[in-house]
């Protein structure tokens, strides 16, 4: 049988609902090596045996050649923003009190760079190409995690 | 398949072991069967035109854009590069789409990879799964994905009075065979009363009726044949692909029977000029990510007529007489997902990897003794509606 | 080339090595948050059960009545072309008892599940839901059921307004 469209109380448009999972994310070869290294306040790179390259944060391959690389070396915990930006919102858009600078660091001798904040600097005194050094937190307190470095800060 | 341009051999396969859980990131895991896959194919990273990517719902790894987060590993890294998927049936799919690369004279030599680090979706990745059901019709049931193979299982075993006595035997060979296998996650000696004294899960599917969540990554290497045959005196040539998709209104079909298999089949036989499968393919390695599957897909694969795979078999004896290394026809030589483990893309991938060695002669204990020459292998997926097939010959 | 591999390589971790800390990982719980719309197929579907019937879609091309209801005919990829009523009683197409949750938790009672051809839709199209008022081993293919529906005020027009189906037992109506 076949109706025309009877009249109903409402017309149903959306179903709510989520998708929620818990994750397990291991660190991996290299990553293991990064963070064990930021827990004792080093920096660990990866060093390409074909083209020399050091990366940082290491990986367990070389991207550009696609070889393993070969060797964990210590690298600066100096180095150069490579690019930055000013946050005056934070990770759900409500506003910060005090807006905070966010910087590429390009560590000496390393490829690739760190994403990191900025510390003991001023918004407008920040600069491509500024000098930095990492700010670490206390030993006692570093738990393995990027946070392990507080900020970086100036250096002359 | 009127118009393919060029002929594609495999040139060389890698893998990891399958495991429950691993350590390394899945981009680590991709690195190994990459690196291995381009070493035993003589070549490197530079002679690589493009990368096909192959792995299934970004749920299981935890990373949205999966594709991406997986390049560098992959060796993709400013290369033509490519993601797909068709869910379960993504293993077998990703050499397919890295063959049309290759057979169109786009790309002398591609890489195929498939990756899947399951154990990152914590404590289960039933969890991650439960969300490919449609969220207004089913999900409100509270369904788990194992109800949809049982629910299968139960109608191909009601239509056709196949037994759990029979079905539980695939289990048996399948979990020896995979004695053999290096990777291997849950080989073992097992009986039919294991199987059939395991828990129960969901009716009638038990524990050792299933393959279990596993982290891996698989590789193979194709090339255009002008390229192959200066590469090596061994190609093992794509002679057929096919696929087919069903809708996701997987109630609204009998489930007794895959039609998109045998679809999928027909194509590709088709363009390798097969026209009686079970007298010309010698080894075949259908998807087995439960025990029945197995059975359900030889016949979608026209292995076997429709309920017949098992007919007549009643014990350990008739099953490896049949479908052993030394058997009729050898089927999931490899050890299947049932035996080698499942990391969804990569464990079809695997099942590529294994008809490659097994036509080059090059699988060790666990080469078939009919010397073969024509392989199939098969994947399938999501909501009982995908099949890719992958017609091999040395 | 397998017998020409030396290594096969992955480092394998145990659930008790990652519970003990021996193997550093970062833990997430993404939630994220969807409505989605029903469109006008499945929200009739719903705001019918929410009335207490159940409704499908008529293709007149392939003559195939859909259930659940959808607006296009996948067979001939044309539009549906009139809504029918079905009936809430139906005959089990294949079953199966779940010792499984959604999180793949153990349960100590079963949910005994079935697909559903309900009587109007066509043949082979059926609807998954639950089954009780029935024991496990008395659950067959070909069993006959009908629905046990949730009180009209309690209804929200959700697939679980049908609470389950039960067996349609000899001397009780519900058939043709
Ligand atoms: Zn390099
Ligand atoms: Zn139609």
């Amino acid at each position: 049988m076949s109706l025309e469209r009877p009249r109903l109380p409402h017309e149903i448009r959306h179903w709510f609902g989520d998708m929620e999972c818990d994750y397990v994310y291991t660190l991996g070869i290299a990553g293991e090596k990064f963070y064990a290294g930021l827990k004792e306040g080093r920096i660990i790179g990866s060093k390409c045996p074909s083209c020399g390259a050091i990366w940082v944060p290491p990986s367990l391959y070389c991207p550009e050649c696609f070889e393993e690389t070969s060797e964990w070396v210590e690298v600066p915990d100096e180095g150069t923003v490579y690019t930055f930006t000013v946050a005056y919102v934070g990770p759900d858009g409500e506003p910060l009190e005090e807006p905070e600078v966010y910087a590429l660091i390009v560590l000496d001798g390393a490829n690739g760079g760190l994403l990191h904040k900025l510390g003991e600097v001023r918004p407008e005194e920040a600069y491509i190409g500024m000098r930095v050094k990492a700010v670490w937190a206390p030993e006692g307190e570093r738990k393995g995690a990027i946070t392990d470095i507080k900020y970086f800060r100036p250096v002359e | 398949m009127a118009s393919v341009k060029r002929r594609v051999a495999v040139i060389g396969a890698g893998i990891t072991l399958f495991r429950r859980r691993m350590r390394e990131t899945g981009r680590e895991l991709s690195f190994y069967a990459a690196k291995m896959a381009l070493e035993t194919a003589g070549i490197t990273i530079r002679d690589v035109d493009a990368v096909v990517c192959g792995s299934a719902p970004d749920a299981f790894d935890g990373v949205h854009m999966k594709g991406e987060y997986l390049l560098d590993g992959m060796g993709g890294h400013n290369k033509p590069y490519v993601r797909v998927y068709v869910g379960g049936g993504t293993g077998v799919f990703t050499p397919i789409a890295a063959w049309w690369h290759v057979a169109s004279g786009h790309f002398d030599i591609v890489l195929a990879i498939a990756e899947e680090k399951m154990s990152s979706c914590h404590p289960h990745p039933q969890k991650a799964f439960t969300t490919i059901f449609d969220p207004i019709y089913t999900r409100p049931l509270g369904p788990n994905l194992v109800w949809i193979f049982a629910l299968e299982m139960q109608r191909y075993m009601s239509v056709h009075g196949v037994k759990k006595e029979q079905i539980a035997l695939i289990s048996v060979k399948n979990k020896r065979n995979a004695l053999d296998h290096p990777c291997a996650q849950l080989p073992a000696k097992i009986t039919v009363q294991d199987v059939l004294n395991s828990e129960v899960m969901v009716w009638p599917v038990q524990k050792l009726d299933i393959s279990p969540p596993s982290d891996g990554a698989a590789a193979v290497v194709l090339a255009a044949e002008h390229v192959a045959k200066r590469l090596t005196d061994d190609p093992v040539w794509i002679e057929g692909v096919g696929w087919c998709l069903d809708s996701t209104y997987w109630t609204n079909r009998d489930l007794y029977y895959p039609k998109y298999v045998e679809y999928a089949a027909r194509m590709a036989y088709k363009m390798a000029g097969i026209k009686n499968p079970p007298k010309e393919i010698d080894v075949a390695e259908p998807y087995d990510p439960f025990d029945y599957k197995e059975a359900h897909h030889a016949e979608g694969l026209m292995l076997a007529r429709k309920g017949e795979y098992l007919k007549g078999i009643k014990d350990e004896d008739d099953i490896f007489a049949r479908y052993g290394r030394d058997g009729d026809l050898p089927i999931c030589p490899s050890g299947g997902l049932l035996g080698v483990g499942n990391p969804i893309a990569a464990a079809g991938l695997m099942k590529v990897c294994e008809i490659f060695w097994q036509l080059r002669g090059e699988a060790g204990k666990r080469q078939v003794k009919n010397d073969p020459r024509t392989g199939v292998a098969q994947a399938w997926g999501d909501l009982m509606q995908v099949g890719t097939v992958i017609v091999m010959r040395a | 080339m397998s017998v020409k591999i030396r290594e096969y390589r992955g480092t394998p971790y145990s659930r008790k090595d990652l519970e003990e800390g021996r193997v550093p990982a970062f833990r997430d719980k993404p939630r994220a948050r969807y409505a989605w719309a029903c469109g006008p197929a499945m929200g009739r579907f719903l705001a019918e059960l929410k009335e207490g019937r159940i409704i499908g879609r008529r293709c007149r091309r392939c003559g195939r009545v859909l259930v659940p209801p959808r607006m296009f005919c996948e067979w001939c990829f044309r539009p549906t072309d009139e809504w029918v009523y079905v009936r809430d009683t139906g005959t089990v197409l294949t079953f199966s008892a779940s010792y499984l949750g959604p999180a793949a938790e153990r349960l100590k009672e079963p949910i005994i599940i079935a697909v559903i051809q309900l009587d109007g839709a066509s043949p082979g199209i059926g609807i998954l839901h639950k089954l009780g008022e029935v024991k496990q081993e008395e659950v067959h293919v070909g069993m006959r059921v009908k629905a046990v529906w949730k009180p009209p005020e309690e209804r929200e027009g959700a697939i679980t307004d049908i609470l389950y189906f039960k067996p349609i037992r000899e001397g009780q109506g519900g058939g043709e």
